[in-house]
């Protein structure tokens, strides 16, 4: 092999593999090394829609600079899957590897002759080494990852002391994963004594990250913020945002004494059901939520409006895919944008938080509980496939113990004693929120009827023009009283640096800060802002009028934030530039630079 | 339009044992068309209520969409009410029974919200045992939207405009006793005298308690050749027993024939006691319930009173054994983990 500049901690591998093998954990061993060497990373699952036998992959990107976003160009393609070879051989970059197993020889079809090849028998091996045909087929996986360990040279200490994390309590099956790892190690040792051009070198740079998943970090978030009432149909990929909830609700939901829970999660018929359970279950006091996804969001339509216009406490995760329709259901978008913030008929708004960490979607989960009930409106955390299923390295959660529950405006039987005649939808503080009751707080005062007809500020039945009008213009000043609530964005600049601006939001953020990088490097300075929820406050409206142009960087066909800042801040379209993924693949950074390359004159930014 | 009831009345109604009388429990005038029999049903629902001496703010009215789901506003105005969207009322009610277990849930609904656009929230919240009533107003039409044929429709039954319906009806009652629903009664909304014994019991079961009454429409669907008219159904009605409630040690006064009785103890000690039971059915056999009913129909008769009880059911908050405490109830202490065990989380995943 010759040898080329050395690329320390900097390259992405792909492992393509069949799905239902046994291979995640293997991959995910491999990832986790490099992350307890001190290195940056950050992996990605592609997978299908599909349980058994189909391809799949995972790409793990390794970056000394910290860079977490996806990057093209493979620079190792490790391969156990016959049937994607030809295209996994083709996309690894020229001068890349390609480790292969070498049980068969390899057909003339997948020989290029400006990339490496590394030919581990990894069948033969297991055939030879293990008798079990499941353990044949798993330890396929532990091998090639021994056999990186080698090439890449990661220490093999750190194998050793994840498989005695992996396995506490199963210890027996510590030694054969060894075993099979020495393997890998040592088929390389044998037969490709010459280093390659790429290396994993300890560091010191992840701290005290943590490597957890977006759904999780919900699920937690939601048990941290005291849901106690759960309803959900299963959909990809929010589902494990509940299993999440679920889990963490059998650790910390269990009353010591009575073995009794203290949650209720239901499993609905459909979308429309879990919903109008949350709404049911908000409207008597208790903090409820489910998750969902695209196809879900658009079911829950009508519920929404419901809540919207009752003033009803209502907490969604949209863990948001590939749409329309069905869509690519196993891959990322952040297309849903526009169907939530104006989700069901008539004048509708709704709150929404764009979490970019799983730190942010532990946060932004819990935070929800307050905000909903403050608001006494629905409250939506739009988080996507990549940010929910896929580990990203993350700062520490963290959690105030002094922080106590905002449930917002309730009156309780002491305060309806006080009142004359309680008024559900009157604004007595001016600030657009009124006042509410859950049942059965006092025998005489504080009852309403709830409906989504129009009413007058006592809940009464009206169809008079007037009260109407007044109601929408309350809940329109209630808007206006949201801005001050939700969290503001994020502006990496005091001061503008340049006419230019760029603003993005969710799982786009460690693209775009890689990109801002590029850009800079090239002598191009973008301001940059990263909106982390919608009502748009001041903050953004300011950012935006304060450049002459903004690129709005986006993971969807029809840059809908672009439209909605648009539409609710007044903006000149021509103003906004956009800059937009929507392959189903996470944006990644020489995407946006491309892009905006492309889009405008690039002489002009300089 | 809901208008204020004047709120001048006899100061020498009785009370009830909670010192209340009857026009405590009333809500707001009705708005529906004079004759409506969901309004009998409403007044049904009124006097089981004061006779059963509830207090109305422990009491959570629920709907769908309809002439029969606007009836929650027209009674118990001391209760808190949900006029939810169309045919959803189930999973709004299942949401609140979560909340707080310690209130009674009654669920109003019509034939349109729960056999078309609601049916499978009909079936799931049974399935469940969600503790609640639901009543269902049935009039074999869509009155809100002016007398279109419903679901419960029987096939052959003709409306006001003439118009004959050429499908199968779907019978609630029996559906739900196949589902399983563990208390299931039929009644028609101009027999009071049956109707109030059977929402009191239907209120002092302990799981999902489901009452299918005839409730006719008097403006779309009230015609001779509607087997949902007034005429029809109290032509064709034929009841599997009468029935009162009777405390634990009670001396059972009335006197009934042999054979013709039977009673049924219930989870807290009182008993039903059934009279003049009618041939081949007991009302713990869901079988010989289902075959009642079957029966009735292939003789053109409806069959109403109680089909069906289990006397011990067991609910969902028992079936995913929730905490005793409302969960409304529950506070930070009990909810949060807190930052010690965030910690040791955090360990985890690094
Ligand atoms: C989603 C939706 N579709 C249609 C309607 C219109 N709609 C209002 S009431 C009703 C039918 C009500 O029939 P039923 O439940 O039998 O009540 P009734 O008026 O007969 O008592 C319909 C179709 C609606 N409100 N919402
Ligand atoms: S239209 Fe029919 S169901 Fe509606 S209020 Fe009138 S009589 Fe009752
Ligand atoms: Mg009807």
């Amino acid at each position: 092999m010759s040898l080329n500049q050395v690329k320390i901690n900097d390259f992405v591998i792909r492992f393509a593999n069949v799905n239902g093998t046994g291979s995640a954990s293997a991959n995910y061993l491999f990832c986790k090394s490099i992350f307890r060497m001190g290195v940056p990373v950050t992996p990605k699952n592609i997978f299908p829609s599909n349980i058994q036998g189909l391809p799949t992959w995972y790409e793990v990107r390794v970056s000394e600079k910290g860079y977490l976003g996806r990057r093209e160009g493979i620079d190792i393609m490790v391969c156990v899957n016959p049937q994607s070879m030809l295209k996994d051989v083709g996309n690894v970059r020229t001068g890349g590897y390609f480790l292969y197993d070498s049980s068969k020889p390899l057909h003339s079809n997948y020989i290029r002759d400006d990339i490496h090849y590394i030919g581990i028998p990894l069948m033969e091996m297991c055939n030879e080494a293990f008798t079990d045909p499941r353990q044949r087929q798993l330890f396929k996986n532990i091998i090639y990852v021994g056999a990186l360990a080698a090439l890449l040279e990661i220490d093999f200490k750190v194998f050793e002391s994840l498989l005695a994390e992996q396995f506490a309590g199963k210890e027996k099956l510590i030694a054969p994963n060894i075993k099979a790892l020495q393997m890998g190690v040592d088929y390389i040792h044998e037969h490709y004594s010459d280093p390659i051009d790429i290396r994993v070198e300890q560091r010191d740079l992840v701290g005290d990250s943590i490597m957890i998943d977006g759904n999780t970090a919900c699920g937690l978030g939601a048990v941290y913020g005291g849901a106690t009432v759960a309803a959900w149909y299963p959909i990809t990929p929010s589902t494990s945002v509940i299993e999440s909830f679920m889990n963490f609700s059998d650790e910390y939901r269990i009353d010591p004494e009575t073995g009794k829970r203290n949650v209720a999660i239901i499993q609905a018929e459909d979308e429309l059901a879990a919903i109008g359970m949350v709404i049911g279950a908000n409207w008597n006091g208790a903090r409820s939520f489910t998750a969902t996804s695209g196809p879900g969001l658009s079911l829950m339509n009508e519920f929404l409006g419901l809540a919207y216009f009752a003033e009803i406490p209502t907490v969604l995760i949209d863990v948001q895919r590939t749409g329309p329709s069905t869509g690519m259901p196993t891959r990322t978008q952040q297309s849903d944008t526009l169907e939530a913030a104006y989700a069901s008929h008539g004048d509708t708004k709704h709150i929404l938080l764009f979490p970019s960490t799983p730190k942010e979607c532990f946060e932004m989960t819990a935070d929800a509980f307050d905000l909903t009930e403050q608001l006494q409106t629905p409250v939506i955390v739009m988080t996507d496939l990549d940010l929910g299923m896929n580990d990203h390295m993350s700062k520490p959660f963290q959690w105030d113990d002094h922080r106590q529950y905002k449930r917002g405006k309730v009156l309780d039987a002491e305060a309806l004693e006080g009142i004359e005649r309680f008024g559900r939808y009157l604004d007595v503080d001016g600030d657009g929120i009124p006042y509410r009751t859950y049942p059965g707080t006092h025998p005489t005062k504080g009852s309403y009827f709830t409906r989504g007809t129009s009413r007058d500020e006592y809940a009464v039945y009206t169809e008079s023009g007037d009260a109407y009008v007044r109601n929408m213009d309350r809940l329109m000043k209630k808007w206006n009283t949201a801005k001050s609530y939700v969290p503001g964005p994020h502006l990496y600049q005091e001061v503008n640096l340049s006419t230019y601006g760029i603003l993005f939001f969710g799982t786009s953020e460690y693209s775009t800060e890689e990109a801002i990088d590029i850009l800079k490097a090239e002598g191009v300075q973008l301001d940059a802002i990263r909106i982390k929820s919608f009502p748009f406050n001041d903050t953004v409206e300011e950012f935006i009028h304060s450049h002459d142009k903004v690129f709005v960087v986006e993971q969807n066909r029809d840059a809908q934030m672009k439209s909605l800042l648009m539409i609710e801040l007044s903006i000149n379209p021509e103003k906004l530039v956009s800059v937009l993924n929507y392959d189903g693949l996470p944006i990644t950074a020489d995407q946006i630079v491309n892009s905006i390359k492309s889009g405008l004159s690039f002489s002009d930014l300089k | 339009m809901t208008y204020l009831r004047p709120k001048f009345r006899h100061p020498e109604l009785p009370k009830n044992n909670l010192g209340y009388s009857v026009d405590y429990y009333e809500g707001s005038l009705s708005t529906l068309c004079a004759g409506c029999g969901h309004d009998s049903i409403s007044a049904g629902i009124i006097q089981a209520a004061y006779e059963l001496d509830i207090e109305p703010h422990r009491l959570a009215k629920l709907s769908g969409i309809g002439c029969s789901s606007k009836t929650p506003a027209y009674f118990l105005s001391n209760s808190h009410g949900f006029n939810s969207v169309h045919g959803r009322m189930p999973s709004v009610a299942t949401g609140a029974n979560m909340a707080n277990r310690d209130l009674i849930y009654l669920g109003v609904s019509g034939d349109g919200d729960s056999a078309s656009i609601g049916m499978g929230q009909f079936v799931h919240v049974i399935r469940r045992n969600l503790n609640m009533v639901y009543i269902v107003m049935n009039n074999g039409c869509y009155g809100l939207t002016k007398g279109q044929d419903s679901a419960t429709a029987d096939s052959g039954s003709k409306n006001k405009s003439g118009h004959v319906n050429l499908f199968q009806s779907i019978d609630l009652a029996s559906l739900a006793i196949e589902l399983g629903a563990t208390f299931v009664a039929q009644s028609f909304s101009g027999d009071k005298s049956q109707l109030v014994p059977l929402i009191k019991a239907a209120m002092n079961h302990p799981g999902f308690a489901f009452i299918n009454v005839i409730s006719p429409c008097v403006t779309f669907n009230n015609n001779p050749g509607s087997t949902k008219s007034y005429d029809f159904v109290r032509e064709h009605m034929e009841a599997t027993s009468t029935f009162d409630f009777v405390p634990e040690m009670a001396e059972i006064t009335t006197s009934y024939s042999e054979g013709s009785q039977k009673s049924v103890k219930l989870h807290d000690g009182t008993f039903l006691q059934f009279h003049k039971i009618a041939q081949d059915w007991d009302p713990e056999d869901r079988i010989s319930a289902i075959n009642a009913v079957q029966n009735a129909k292939l003789k053109n008769e409806i069959l109403t009173g109680l089909l069906y009880i289990n006397p011990e059911p067991v609910d969902l908050h028992e079936m995913i054994n929730t905490s005793l405490r409302p969960l409304n109830s529950l506070t930070k202490e009990d909810l949060c983990p807190g930052s010690e065990v965030l910690k040791s989380i955090n360990k985890d995943w690094r």
